[in-house]
Order: C-alpha cells, then structure tokens, then sequence
C-alpha cells in the first residue's frame, strides 16, 4: 500500500536516512524499531512531507507521494500523529479533534461520525471536551493527539512513540486501543522504542540503526532474534 | 467550563450596557475634542482589529500595516477629490485597493518565516511609505492632499439629510464601522478559519500535518487585516480630510502595535481597549510632548513583563485564577493513583520544556 524505495534524507553532509526501503501492506500493523537517533522520527516526518527526500521515492498504492506538501499527504489518507503529544495547547480537547478533521471539514455528518468514534475509543475525552488541552494527563493527551490524527479518516496512521513519557499502566492502555484502532481497518505505521509491547501488537516489524534498516521480519521473528532481544528487550 | 446561564446573561447585559452607552456617548460628552479623540480612538481601534489577526491570533507580526491604512487613505483622497467619485463608492474601493496589495505583498512576503517575515514586512511598509511620500503627481507627495471632501450627504426618506461636516454624523458612521469590523472578527474566531489561524499561531509544522495548507490561510489572515487597515484609512481621510505621507510611515504601525500589545492581542477586546486608554492617556500627556514615551515606554515593559496578553487576556487569567480559587480541589482527589502520577510527570516535563 505505501512504499518507501531506497528513500535517503541529508541534513547537511549529516545522512539521517541511508537508503531506506520498505513496504507497509494494507491493513497490517508495522511497527519500526530503534534507539535513539536511529532515524524513526525522520522517516515519519519525510512520508508526511515535512521533510524533504534527497534520494528516493515513496508511493501510495502506486501513486507517487514524495515531494508533496505535508497538507496534500493529508488528503491522500496519510494522517501522523507528531512525537510528543503535540497539541494545541489552549485550545478545548473538542477544538483539538474538530481541527484534525480540517482536511474534510465540509462533510459535517462524516465529523461527527469520527468524533463519535474516537469519543466510544476514548470515552474520558467526552468527558473533558471542553477542557484546555494542557490541562490533561499525559495520557490523556496522547489520547487526544491519536483521536485527533483518526479525525482525518487516514487510510494509514502514522504514530511515532504514543507511549513516550507514559506510565507502564497507560502504556498497555494505549497499545491495546492502538490494537483496536487496526482491527478496524486503518493500517498503522508504529514507530517505537518499547520493543516487547510494540511487538506483541504488531504483525510485522523493520529494526532500524543509525538510518538504516538493518533487519525486518514478523513479530514473532523478531522477538525471537538474540540480537534484537539484547539490544532492546533486555531479556 | 461551560459558562453557566447566569454569568451569560451578566454577559449580554454588559455588553447592552456597553452598546448602549457608545449610541448615547455624543450627547452625555458635550466637549467636541472628547468626541473627536473617541472618533480616533475607534478608527485606529479597526485598522488595529486587523493587526490583532495577522499578529494576535495567526501569530505573524507584519509591520507593513501603516502601509494599507495609508493605501486605503489615499485612495478616498485622490478618488473623492481628483476624480470627484462620492465617498461611498471609494470607500469600498479603498477596502478592496488595500486587499489587492495584501494579496501582492502576502504571495512574496509570507513565504519567509518568523522574524524574516517580519524584517521583509517592515521593508514592504517603508516603500510604501516612500512611495506615497515621492509620487508626487499622484499623492502631492510632502505636500499632502489637501481639501478632502467629507462623505456625500445621504437625503433621508423624510426630506433633510445626514450632513458629514457634523461631528455626531461622523462618530456614528466610524462606530457602524467599528461594530461591523468586531462583528466580522467574532465571526471569523469562532469560525473554523479562526481555528485553522490559531493552530498556524501555535505550531505551523503542527498545522501542516493535520492537513491545513499554511501558506493560504496566512496569506488569508493578511489580506483581513489589510482590508481592515485599508477601511480605517479610508474613514480617516473622509474624517481628517488632510492626508500627510507621515500616516503611512512604519512610526504609525509601531503605535498600532503599542495599541495592541497594551490592550491584549489574541483577545477580542483588546484593540478597543489599547486604542482607547493608550490615546485617552496620549492626549492627557500632551504638555510632555515627546516626553510621553518616557511614561509609554516602562509602561509597555511592564504590560508585556505581567501582562503578556494585554490588559484584556490579564484580566481574563486575573478572573479565571479566581474561579479556580473558588473551586474546592476535589477533582484532583479523585484522579486514581495512576493518572496522578502520569499527571506530575507531564508537569515535570513541561518544566523541563
């Protein structure tokens, strides 16, 4: 569905990506794996197109995507949801989720039906509809910056580390709605550094080291692997 | 957080009682330099409306504005008085000028980001500056327009007309104008645009993820405020009737600014509460002559060092602290273990961001 063919980003003389391939088939689960500095977050960031590719192409179900302005990606079903939580932060949850349905905002019934959706995947956001953004747990906020990424209705979500900064609890909270939002039909790219949550959720799995991808393979393959088990496991 | 019917109905009965005393206020002040400096006060307070947009709540600082209310300006005076159109066909036509050239500078300046935006901005407002100063021919250049017809009478259905040579007629056509200017404001904050504007303020990266195309929306958010600049202008020369290039000079859109800032940007109050208590103080300093930025000046450090949204966003945290106060603290008693915890980590975070 979305494939990335010998994609590479510079920064300068600095190569973040090193000629990077991959393929995220439809409907699947696909979570990226590495440490810090590894290239996860500029991979995310160069298929929503905030950043700019120096080599490589990347395409949607044929349709080339690469050099497209980040808010074209929107409309083509790629919806990211930002590290860190990103909101906006004084305005109201409700303010948060109706502007990630900017892309269709003109279809004012299909609104309500994805807000209704992320309300029954979250309920504590009905809750605090009206609360500043802020003022939520971290949690929280990361409920509201996935709820509002699906306010997009993205045939593929981006999400890059929902589980940064969250307590263990919240974290398995997160992942198992995660689980949910992809036994609905949305094809998700995961990147994260907790491996043993990630991996038991997902179906298949890239591990990428210093912008490259240095080994892929399903779930279970990968957890299995000695390597990967004591660089990121620890067991 | 919904406000509960009673601080509503408070609220619609201040907002009469303001109404009201703004249709009344020619005759409860009787001294015509009072009117004359709340006539003022209300013409910056529109061109002002349109800086709180570009700047309070997309969050791009322009300081070419002086430059559209000089556009809007000079087009009244040169169509009124060289080519004799009547002001109300000019005044639209000054509002639609000043939009034109928001369109022309916006395409070329927006594409710059931050402070260089606003360097090119400040550029743009000096050329038109000097542009209005030398093109002789057309503006008088130094000379200025002199002899600026007033707006045509409008005949009333009952013989007699509004004559705009009377200082009352002249206030209630800058206030219709005012009212209109908030009235659209309001409109466009609690619309989806005014949404799209304040995400841009918050986080353009942000913004362009989930879909909102930066660039248009910017450029969309400068061509109001120009239109807004170009429509104060416009009353200023139907008003003054004397137009000098110095109205056009960046000096004029640093005052906007010190009007904005003080009042509140981002708050929807805030221009007609700068305009107002930063001229009213103006005037009352006038024996201090230049001295008066001496007074303005420490005021202002002190205004953005306490107050960074203005007298009106301080008085908006002043109130909220209060209710807060109010509120006894048990939604916090109530948050299970886990999401207290999750809670006093964010916090920390936050400090550390």
């Amino acid at each position: 569905m979305l494939e990335l063919e010998n994609l590479s980003v510079s920064f300068g003389s600095f190569m973040a990506l090193r000629s990077v391939s991959m393929e995220v088939r439809q409907g699947e689960l696909l979570v990226l794996l590495g440490a810090n500095g590894a290239g996860k977050t500029t991979l995310l960031k160069t298929i929503s197109g905030l950043l700019r590719p120096s080599g490589g192409v990347i395409t949607l179900q044929g349709k080339k995507i690469s050099g497209l302005s980040p808010s074209q990606i929107v409309r083509h079903g790629i919806s990211q949801c930002a590290e860190g939580r990103r909101l906006f932060a004084q305005m109201s949850v409700y303010k948060n989720l109706l502007l990630g349905a900017y892309t269709c905002r003109k279809d004012k019934k299909g609104v309500e039906k994805s807000l209704a959706y992320v309300y029954s995947l979250y309920p504590i956001l009905k809750e605090k509809e009206n609360d500043p953004a802020g003022s939520l747990s971290g949690g929280q906020q990361q409920m509201v910056a996935i709820g509002r990424a699906l306010m997009a209705r993205p045939g593929v979500l981006l999400l890059d580390e929902p589980s940064m900064g969250l307590a263990p609890l919240v974290v398995q909270q997160m992942f198992d709605t995660i689980e949910a939002i992809n036994r609905e039909g949305t094809t998700i790219l995961l990147a994260e550094q907790n491996a043993y949550t990630a991996l038991k959720i997902a179906h298949r799995a890239y591990v990428m080291e210093s912008g490259a991808v240095v080994m892929s393979g399903s779930s279970q393959d990968i957890a299995g692997n000695e390597q990967i088990r004591q660089a990121y496991i620890g067991a | 957080m919904t406000p509960s019917i009673n601080s509503l109905r408070s609220g619609k009965a201040i907002y009469l009682a303001l109404g009201l005393l703004a249709l009344a206020l020619p005759y409860i002040i009787t001294s015509k330099y009072l009117l004359h400096v709340v006539i003022m006060c209300y013409m910056y307070a529109i061109a002002i409306y349109g800086l709180n947009l570009i700047l309070g709540y997309t969050g791009q600082l322009s300081l070419a504005h002086a430059g559209f209310y000089g556009i809007g300006a000079y087009t009244v005076g040169i169509l009124t008085l060289k080519l004799h159109w009547s002001f109300w066909l000019a005044l639209p036509a000054a509002c639609i000028l000043a939009s034109l050239a928001g369109i022309l500078v916006g395409l070329i300046s927006l594409r710059l980001k931050s402070h260089y935006f606003t360097i090119f901005s400040l550029c743009v407002g000096l050329i038109l500056f000097l542009t209005i100063e030398h093109w002789d021919s057309l503006t008088e250049g130094v000379r200025g327009l002199i002899g600026v017809p007033p707006p045509n009478p409008i005949p009333l259905p009952g013989g007699g007309s509004i004559v705009f040579t009377d200082l009352n007629a002249q206030y209630y056509l800058v206030l219709l104008c005012l009212v209109f200017t908030i009235f659209v404001m309001n409109r466009i904050i609690n619309s989806m645009v005014g949404r799209t504007f304040m995400a841009i303020r918050n986080s353009e990266e942000l913004a362009s993820t989930i879909g909102i195309n930066v660039f248009t929306s910017k450029l969309l958010s400068f061509v109001i405020s120009a239109f807004f600049a170009g429509l104060a202008g416009a009353l200023f020369a139907g008003y003054i009737r004397f137009l000098g290039p110095p109205m056009s000079h960046p000096n004029m859109t640093f005052e906007f600014l010190l009007m904005l800032l003080i009042g509140g940007q981002g708050t929807l109050a805030g221009p007609l509460v700068g305009a107002l208590l930063v001229n009213t103080v103006t005037e009352s300093l006038q024996f201090m002559q230049s001295y008066r930025y001496v007074v303005f000046g420490p005021f202002l450090i002190l205004v953005v060092m306490f107050f960074p949204r203005g007298i009106t966003g301080g008085y908006y945290s002043l109130k909220n602290r209060i209710r807060l106060k109010k509120q006894p603290r048990a939604a916090h008693k109530e948050a299970p273990p886990v999401l207290a915890a999750d809670h006093a980590k964010t916090k920390s975070e936050e400090l550390r961001g």
